[in-house]
């Protein structure tokens, strides 16, 4: 029965997915996501971002209702989806049409000529207009026309088509980590245009990525079989093979990524750091903790302060120095911790927030400037040095950090599982009852956040070599909040969840960085869809895989049965 | 040594891309860093590292599209060879300029860079841009310490906006002895720029013979700026100079009405709302207030065509640093038209210190801000500074200073 | 076991000291600074009054905006950190296609109140979609996930309303137009007094005083005190959970874009980032008050506000140091601190350890 009507086409869905749809286009449409990136091809001189902005609504839309209809008939479906392209290019046209007349522009500064132009495609407000709603309606029929193929075709055709939009999305950065030697420029101008794809390359990354996605629909199975049945020896020698394959990616991948890149991967370094400090008092010791910052800019600042820089003190060089800024923070740890020991949840929360706050207005402050420089920063801080040598480039510093995540990770690694570490999962569990069972509560929450501060302070040390120079502003609350934000998404208390988290949110961004204005809305959106498809993380510890199936298999109170059905 | 390792790499990449490139006539690059060679067809690239998100954004905004007219105003090619920009956010920050700068570095065919917006953003990005052999021309870095050689200068840095120095100094100078006031306090918001400018006014306002009755600092997003100008009002100064931005620029303007003591104290602001959404921003309140900056003689002919495209492309005008970033535009191609060496088939070579040399020669260039010479550390403005004064909404300039 | 126990007291002894320690060094330091200042005495007792007032004002609005999370906070133990992005987008909205063209058109000279009356309404009203809008897409499918995630979702939300709004209506500042019926002062008691400062402290105090009233004697509230006091048995009794959470949602919004249209009024500028400070001050005051407490949400607004009004130039002028103000919030979250040090659970908050919060 209720099968039945889940499956049975209802064209009730069909409508409110649409205007969904047509919510989404004419949103993305007024915000200038289209008209601004209407120029940035993804294949050259076809399909540009601007067009994926525009269309994309629509083809979603009418994938979602073909596969929440799957048992609907396919003619059905595929109506269901022309109807839905249809009803998402409707507000286009009215805005074309009221545009001019309503003066539109003076509210909205993105609804400017040259978006109209694009809606109509330069084709005049009537003709434009069909042609929109044509596309527009043809891409839904599409979109429901996809589950309807059978996985084998259809999985390779998603692959294909997700492959060159990413390819295409990234041409850029693809083409700074490709070089200009020899035959590279030859490939390059071959699979590349000005901007995104040329049609060829594109052409050529969706035969072979279908091409690959198909050979692994028809013999992956077999594969990983034929793995499984290795005697667990070999398994093993593979499983170390990959390990070492692994460390040896790591240690040369700067000559794979280049100046660019590497710099990337730098700042996702320091932010690896970062996460890996906040995970302990977070993650292990669950203690919200929202003013992060503070260790890392006490590092930064130290740092800078006890090298020959503008404001220095004391002349040492960076390695001298380096252990000074760990403790610096450590000591900065110890302080603000004492303050907050009784304190729990959000009221620890805002209190971590204010000590960021707090640091960040005093080393701006003209209180403290004649002897750190408030607004004006400090400048002249020296590189990191080796051997006589300055590590000025990316793919030299590179190193110095991989080493500081290397240890930071095997630290974390060691003490989850130690004596220490189970301590702090008591602490996070319940307070009450871990101090029942004996644990010091004040010793080890001072030794959370003493770890979680060192790891910060050397992250903020390196910070400041690198650059430079540092300026207060470098140390605002969005530091913090990002810190916080990749141990969640990556998963909480999950020491690779703090990589992958990282990478994501970090080095993507990074990536997007032609996004310009728009990379705030796309990491808020992300945030949003990463949390509500994986609550655990994307790389879930076991603890939290674990507490979230046990969670699962509780007997859940009426009223969440029933709002749950609802949805 | 550093130096000379990222020049062979720099060679080497420029040899091996002008190897590939159609040989028509043999050119020979006897540039000291390098050479780009662009082939019969391809763009001139040209990037930007501005500030488009975040509070500040309005100024990056602002400077692109003083940079996409430039470009526009060219036909959007340069010897016959379209104008590619590529642009990169900079943000407000240190991190942000580095980031920014070593992608837009990494790319071996762009010659020039229009950035960065904020003084924090420029330091790192001079540095790599110098070392990758490129220009740097910002519309916005006002911090005296980037072309100090001894803080944060780099050789290819440029910049077409005012030295806090000369500016600062100026507006002293214009209170002390125009305006006859002898007793002056001033606000800064935190930011290199404000913090810098208000210290320079004041040192100079203190070696003419005039009093600083207070200085003191509001932070970004404050509103409520009655208390504090309420401990300014003590020492009832008889001017308050705020080089600062519009939103707190706006509501210190509306506010010092308010309170008892301030009632005969002159105001000043600087070239941060020299703005027609300050003008909005502040009111009535702003009439009769000053606005140090360059001077845009309003009947500047190249200014009036700028705003005619400005206002037909964007719909409205923001801030006064798109002049600047046209200006450095403008520099940056016509010193491309200068070097460039064509050969029969169109391939251009362009020198990169040949580029460094002719702009650090540019002598009575004709810009929006005015008449633009380098110095040899590349601070390029025109160094007539204006006073202008809000009189019905409009920026009237009343005094003009060349130091 | 014996050494153990000694230990810890060993350790709370310490802890103690160092609190103590921390506590008397603040306490010196401000009655040393307001001592200093007293004495020097640079302002007359009308200025006092005048800081006074400026702290009411400015506090009025930090408290309806920390009632929105005071009220969430009640229900769901979430911070909703989206919340500052409510304000803005009512009034920014209301501003660019409402109090704008009313202006434009004389109507706002004209007809004032009624003027207002819509730019209240809409605003209100766009705070509250937006708010609907966001607990439906990025709250209500995590109400089963651990604390943190919705968290993340709300700092998610945030940044995509901010962004949002600023690619809808752009990223310049938007003067908000002058309302000539405001302009001016009242002599109140002797004290000139702002027509805007006292418009908003009224309006604030009675709309405080109405959301009281709801939340106490309306079925509606006693149904939200239920849910917060413990979901499940209130889904037991019969309450629609979710219907409950989003008009709370609803509630705390409708508040905020009424707080928006007051800020508009006081500062008459508008842009996208105009949420992000305030709802950081509001969140800090709702949490000063005792988090989940509709009264200690407006008494830590007040209070934040005034402290950041007379704090720097009694506390910190005496001391000499150099830019008082813009040290402002280091005062707050100084006195943040120094409350919750005596009360853990805030000035008006209960006891958050059985909720085990």
């Amino acid at each position: 029965m209720t099968m039945e009507t889940e499956t049975r086409f209802n064209w009730g869905e069909i409508v409110r997915l649409g205007l969904l749809a047509a919510v989404i286009a004419l949103s993305l449409n007024l915000i200038g996501l289209v008209g601004t990136f209407a120029g940035r091809d993804i294949i050259g001189g076809m399909v540009s971002v601007g067009h994926v902005f525009l269309f994309g609504a629509a083809l979603g839309c009418g994938y979602i209702a073909a596969q929440r209809f799957s048992g609907g008939g396919a003619g059905n479906t595929l109506l269901g989806g022309l109807v839905i392209g249809l009803l998402s290019s409707l507000p286009l046209v009215v805005l074309v049409l009221i545009a001019e007349p309503l003066n539109l522009r003076q509210f909205m500064p993105y609804v400017s000529p040259a978006l109209l132009e694009m809606l109509t495609f330069g084709q005049g407000q009537a003709l434009g207009s069909l042609i929109l709603i044509v596309v527009a309606s043809v891409l839904g029929l599409i979109g429901a026309g996809i589950p309807l193929l059978p996985s084998r075709v259809r999985q390779p055709l998603i692959w294909g088509l997700a492959a060159v939009f990413l390819i295409g999305l990234l041409a850029e950065v693809i083409i700074l980590a490709w070089g200009n030697q020899g035959l590279g420029l030859a490939i390059r101008r071959f699979v590349f245009a000005a901007r995104g794809l040329s049609i060829l390359g594109a052409s050529l990354v969706f035969l072979i990525v279908v091409g690959l996605s198909a050979w692994w629909n028809s013999r992956g199975e077999g594969i990983k079989a034929r793995v499984n049945a290795l005697p667990p020896e070999r398994q093993r020698n593979l499983r170390w093979g990959g390990i070492g394959l692994g460390i040896l990616l790591l240690l040369f991948l700067p000559m794979f990524l280049r100046t660019y890149l590497t710099e990337v991967i730098d700042n996702v370094g320091l932010f690896i750091l970062m996460g890996l400090g906040l995970n302990i008092v977070v993650g292990f010791a669950g203690m919200l903790n929202l003013g992060y910052v503070a260790f890392f800019a006490i590092g930064a600042y130290t740092m800078a302060l006890l090298t020959p820089s503008e404001y220095g003190v004391a002349g040492l060089s960076f390695w001298t120095a380096l252990p000074f800024s760990v403790l610096a923070a450590v000591l900065m740890g110890l302080i603000l911790v004492i303050p907050v020991l009784k304190m729990r949840g959000d009221y620890l929360a805002i209190v971590t927030l204010g000590f960021g706050e707090i640091i960040r207005i005093l080393v701006l402050s003209d209180f403290l400037a004649p002897w750190i420089g408030g607004a004006q920063g400090i400048l002249k801080i020296p590189n990191v040095s080796v051997a006589g040598m300055e590590l000025v480039k990316p793919e030299h510093l590179y190193y110095v950090i991989l080493a500081g995540c290397l240890l930071a990770l095997f630290v974390s690694w060691r003490l989850r599982d130690a004596r220490l570490g189970r301590q702090w999962r008591a602490l996070r569990e319940d307070e009450d009852v871990a101090e029942a069972m004996g644990i010091n509560l004040v010793k080890t929450k001072l030794l959370a956040f003493a770890i979680g501060a060192a790891f910060a302070g050397m992250s903020g040390a390196i910070f400041a070599s690198k650059l430079g120079s540092i300026f207060p502003h470098s140390f605002n609350l969005m530091v913090s909040i990002n810190v916080l934000c990749l141990i969640i998404v990556g998963g909480i208390g999950s020491l690779p969840g703090v990589v992958v988290g990282a990478l994501f949110l970090v080095g993507l961004p990074e990536l997007l960085r032609e996004f310009a204005e728009y990379r705030m809305l796309m990491y808020g959106a992300l945030l949003i869809v990463m949390m509500v498809a994986r609550p655990e993380g994307l790389w879930p510890s076991e603890v939290m895989k674990r507490e979230l199936r046990a969670g699962s298999e509780e007997p859940l109170p009426a009223g969440f049965v029933v709002s749950s059905a609802e949805r | 040594m550093k130096y000379s390792k990222a020049l062979s790499i720099l060679m080497l990449t420029v040899l091996l891309v002008s190897a590939c490139a159609p040989k028509a006539a043999p050119f020979e690059c006897t540039d000291a860093i390098g050479c780009v060679t662009i082939a019969p067809g391809d763009p001139v690239r040209i990037g930007y590292a501005l500030v488009l998100s975040g509070p500040n954004e309005s100024l990056g905004i602002d400077s692109r599209n003083g940079i996409e007219i430039a470009v526009g105003d060219h036909d959007t090619k340069v010897l016959e060879h379209p104008i590619e920009l590529v642009g990169e956010d900079a943000m407000c920050s240190a991190e942000g300029g580095q980031t920014a700068l070593t992608k837009l570095a990494a790319d071996p065919s762009l010659i020039g860079i229009i950035g960065t917006n904020c003084s924090s953003a420029g330091e790192p990005a001079s540095r790599i841009a110098s070392d990758a052999g490129m220009v740097l021309l910002s519309p916005s870095n006002t911090a005296p310490s980037l072309t100090n050689p001894d803080l944060a200068w780099n050789p290819g840095y440029f910049r077409i906006c005012h030295n806090d120095n000369i500016q600062g100094a100026a507006m002293a100078k214009y209170v002390y002895e125009e305006l006859g006031a002898r007793t002056a306090a001033t606000i800064h918001d935190g930011s290199p720029y404000a913090d810098q400018l208000q210290e320079v006014f004041a040192n100079t306002f203190k070696e003419m013979g005039g009093t600083i009755t207070a200085q003191e600092a509001v932070n970004v997003g404050d509103t409520d700026m009655r208390p504090i100008l309420t401990t300014i009002a003590v020492g009832s100064p008889d001017f308050l100079y705020y080089p600062i931005f519009i939103p707190e620029g706006a509501q210190i303007t509306r506010q010092a009405g308010d309170i008892a003591g301030l009632e005969n104290t002159t105001l000043a602001g600087a070239d941060g709302m020299y703005s027609p959404d300050f003008v909005e921003a502040a009111g009535d309140a702003c009439e009769g207030m000053y606005i140090s900056g360059p001077n845009l003689a309003f009947e500047n002919p190249i200014y009036d065509h700028f705003l005619e495209v400005h206002l037909e492309k964007y719909g409205k005008t923001l801030s006064v640093f798109h002049a600047q970033a046209y200006d450095g535009t403008m520099m940056l191609l016509a010193a491309i038209e200068k070097v460039a060496v064509q050969d029969e088939d169109g391939t251009l070579h362009i020198g990169r210190q040949d580029i460094r040399d002719a702009l650090y020669a540019t002598k009575d260039f004709d810009g929006i801000t005015g008449n633009l010479n380098c110095d040899q550390y590349g601070d390029c403005a025109d160094p007539e500074i204006a006073v202008n004064q809000l009189q019905n909404g409009e920026y009237v300039p009343l005094w003009t200073y060349v130091p | 076991m014996q050494t153990t126990i000694r230990q810890r007291f060993e350790n709370i002894d310490y802890l103690d000291i160092a609190l103590w320690v921390l506590r008397i060094v603040i306490i010196v330091a401000v009655l040393w600074g307001t001592v200093a200042t007293i004495l020097d005495n640079p302002y007359s007792t009308e200025q006092w009054l005048d800081f006074l007032i400026f702290g009411l004002a400015q506090g009025s609005l930090y408290a309806l905006i920390a009632l929105g999370y005071t009220l969430v906070y009640g229900v769901l133990l979430m911070i909703n950190f989206a919340h500052g992005e409510f304000f803005m987008a009512g009034i920014f909205t209301a501003t660019v296609f409402v109090a704008i063209p009313l202006d434009a058109s004389g109507f706002t000279d004209r007809h004032p109140i009624w003027a207002l009356l819509v730019i209240a309404v809409v605003a209100i009203a766009t705070s509250m979609g937006i708010a609907v809008l966001t607990e439906r897409v990025a709250y209500r499918p995590l109400r089963r996930a651990p604390r943190l995630v919705p968290l993340i979702t709300a700092i998610g939300a945030s940044f995509f309303w901010q962004y949002f709004f600023r690619g809808l209506y752009g990223s310049g500042i938007t003067a908000f137009p002058d309302v000539a019926l405001l302009k001016g002062s009242w002599t109140i008691l002797g004290l000139e007094i702002l027509k805007s400062q006292v418009v908003v402290i009224v309006a604030s105090v009675l709309m405080l005083i109405g959301l009281y009233i709801f939340v106490m004697r309306t079925r509606m509230g006693k149904a939200m005190r239920a849910v917060s006091e413990d979901k499940d048995v209130a889904a037991l009794m019969g309450i629609d959970v979710d219907r409950v959470i989003m008009i709370t949602f609803a509630v705390g919004a409708a508040m905020a874009g009424a707080a928006g249209v007051l800020y508009a009024l006081m500062y008459r500028q508008v842009h996208f980032f105009m949420g992000f400070f305030p709802g950081l001050k509001a969140f800090t005051a709702a949490v000063l008050g005792g988090i989940g407490s509709v009264p200690g949400a407006a008494l830590g607004g007040l209070l934040l506000g005034l402290f950041e009004s007379v704090g720097p130039c009694l506390f910190l002028e005496g001391l000499g140091i150099t830019s008082p103000y813009q040290l402002k919030d280091v005062i707050a979250f100084t006195m943040l601190v120094l409350v919750l040090l005596v009360r853990p659970q805030g000035i008006m908050g209960e006891r958050l350890a059985e909720k085990k919060a």
